[in-house]
């Protein structure tokens, strides 16, 4: 870490963004005789770190690249800031894992009657065998499918309606005002209708699902298009962009930011909508398995389906996110995140 | 106003066949305001660098707007090239596009790339063809707008205060800069702007909007590179600022 390079650019007085191993983000602040090193440590507090001045060669050119040695003092500081993502690990997981710990103890003394809870180590056991006779891949495949066929078809309902109202003033006046009227109904109230019309095959579930996560995406992505910087809009037509040109140079991607956050609401959606599809009216699914183990006491097999449903949330969570750092690479904050 | 500026006043408007630009009769209002744009009279010759100055407020953009086609003409009448390019003052680059597709955004061609680089190069902006525009400073901003401005060999630049919102020591480079690239491309130029030196230093002749109107019409007959410490400068500075209603000692 000793003599570790900063680079940076230097213009008049101002801050100067800076990268370098170890921190996530640094501001150099010069001033006339001392150099200011800021630095933002994994959202910690804001430090500043003084600097002398261990200028080896060369002069501050006012613009030009400024290719610096730290000094020992803000080498010192640099280790300690690398090590401590891994010791924040560390804490923040001590406490679950700790309760966990807790948990286990209390099921194994008795203090806690396996009726009400299973341990957790029930809970792996039961994980376990559940896998080895494939019944929980089984459930898992069909609710996955559900899910994902449900989350599709609102993809496409979604972003096909807010286009539809977002490029159009004609096509606002028919599809916006319905859906905004539409969004309020609690979705889960048309359980018992869509029960009626579709029967309890397949269709009722990846219908509730469909409808569920349809309105986030279409609120989102109509927003996104709606507050496009006009400021872009005009610099395009003095560009000479088609209209076609414009939708897709312009509007779709200034949107997508939007559109990816409506994807994220809708799929915390599908699963919400998916558990009491299953719940209420199903043979097979995640949700089925738990109401079936109801009937037998075994509150280790409904845990066990909790710890898929939380599981398959974080799962799915992660992949927006990837999919956000991937196609919004130009915003840097994802830049320098992904470089930390 | 004194004899000087009497004499250099009006001798270079170009007259009416030869001009490039040319707006007649212009009025512009907002709703049942008052006029913005008040029976306006304007004529830039091919390859004429005009400064066009004014208070804030005095509808200096508006006109720019309405030469880029961005605002109807509703009254009056305006002639101009097909190619023009117009530069504001933020550089309105598309933030998801890289700084090369920004500067040939619209543009077809196999060559799309080459050409960029190339522009790009002559802005001085060579190393940072594949970078994102939110990466870049506020003088490289404006060098890439420039850039996709220049990208379209326009035979009419608009520059609606270019670099007001760029430091003392980026403004002077970039002043540099576009005098290089205006000697180079010899187009017609308006430059917006409310820096009277900015105007001494780059304009072929310089105009002052006041209520509505051209009040002001300024020859500046100086060599290129010009001095501030030019008598003729100096005197010209006077000329401006009192047309402006400012008065320096
Ligand atoms: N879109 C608009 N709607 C209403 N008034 C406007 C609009 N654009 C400009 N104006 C008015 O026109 C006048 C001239 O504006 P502008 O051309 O932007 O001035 P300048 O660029 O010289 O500072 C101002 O009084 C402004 O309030
Ligand atoms: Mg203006």
């Amino acid at each position: 870490m000793h003599g570790e390079a900063i680079f940076g650019r230097l213009s008049g007085s101002g801050s100067v963004p800076a990268r370098s191993a170890g921190y996530n983000q640094i501001t150099l602040n010069c001033g006339m005789n001392n150099i200011y090193l800021t630095s933002r440590m994994n959202q910690a507090k804001l430090r500043r770190i003084p600097i002398e001045v261990p200028l080896k060669e060369g002069t501050a050119d006012m613009s030009g690249t400024l290719i610096r040695t730290v000094s020992p003092v803000a080498a010192r500081a640099a280790p300690r800031s690398a090590w401590r993502p891994r010791l924040g690990v560390l804490t923040r997981y001590a406490s679950p894992f700790f309760l966990v710990l807790l948990w286990q103890a209390a099921c194994s003394t008795g203090l806690l009657s396996t009726r009400l809870v299973a341990s957790p180590a029930q809970i792996v056991a039961t994980g376990w065998s559940l896998t080895r006779d494939g019944s929980l891949q089984t459930n898992l495949a069909v609710s996955l499918a559900r899910a994902g066929s449900g989350l599709a078809i609102a993809f496409v309902a979604g972003v096909s309606l807010a286009l539809i109202s977002g490029l159009s003033r004609l096509g606002e006046d028919i599809v916006d005002a319905p859906l905004q009227i539409l969004r309020t109904l609690p979705a889960l109230a048309l359980v018992p209708l869509f029960i009626l019309w579709f029967g309890i095959g397949e269709t009722p579930k990846i219908a509730l699902v469909a409808l569920g996560s349809s309105f986030p995406i279409y609120l989102n992505l109509h927003k996104g298009i709606r507050s496009i910087d006009p400021k872009l809009l005009e610099m395009a037509r003095t560009l000479g962009l088609s209209r076609a040109r414009t939708i897709r140079d312009v509007i779709l991607p200034g949107a997508l930011p939007d559109l990816l956050v409506g994807l994220r609401f809708a799929v915390g959606i599908s699963w919400l909508m998916l558990v009491v599809a299953e719940q209420v009216n199903a043979d097979s699914g995640i949700g089925h398995m738990m109401m079936d183990a109801e009937d037998f006491l075994r509150t280790d097999i409904i845990l066990v389906g909790l710890v898929i449903y939380g599981l398959l949330g974080l799962a799915s969570d992660q992949i927006v996110r990837f999919l956000e750092t991937t196609l919004l690479s130009w915003r840097p904050s994802h830049r320098i995140a992904r470089s930390a | 106003m004194n004899a000087v500026a009497q004499v250099t006043q009006g001798a270079g408007v170009p007259s009416r066949d030869d001009a490039a630009v040319l707006v007649h009769g212009l009025t512009r209002r907002f709703g049942d305001g008052p006029a913005v744009l008040d029976r306006l009279d304007l004529a830039i010759a091919p390859g004429e660098f005009v400064a066009l100055l004014g208070h804030s407020g005095s509808g200096k953009s508006t006109l720019l707007r309405t030469l880029a086609g961005l605002d109807p003409v509703t009254e009056g009448s305006v002639a101009r090239p097909r190619e023009v390019s117009v530069v504001f003052q933020e550089s309105r680059l598309l933030p998801w596009k890289r700084v090369w597709q920004n500067t040939v955004l619209g543009q077809d061609g196999a060559d799309r790339r080459d050409r960029a680089v190339a522009v790009l190069e002559e802005v001085g902006l060579g190393h940072r063809i594949d970078a994102w525009p939110l990466t870049l400073s506020g003088g490289e901003a404006q060098r890439a707008a420039l850039a996709r401005a220049l990208v379209r060999e326009p035979a009419f630049l608009m520059l609606d205060e270019p670099f007001a919102a760029l430091d003392a020591l980026t403004r002077l480079k970039m002043q540099q800069l576009v005098s290089d690239l205006w000697t180079r491309h010899r187009c017609s130029v308006l430059l917006v702007t409310h820096d009277v030196d900015e105007a001494l230093l780059l304009a072929d002749r310089a105009v002052v909007l006041e209520r509505g109107r051209i009040r002001t019409d300024v020859l500046i007959p100086m060599d290129r590179p010009r001095r501030h410490a030019d008598p003729r400068f100096e005197h010209l500075r006077g000329v401006l600022l009192e047309s402006l209603g400012v008065h320096d000692g």
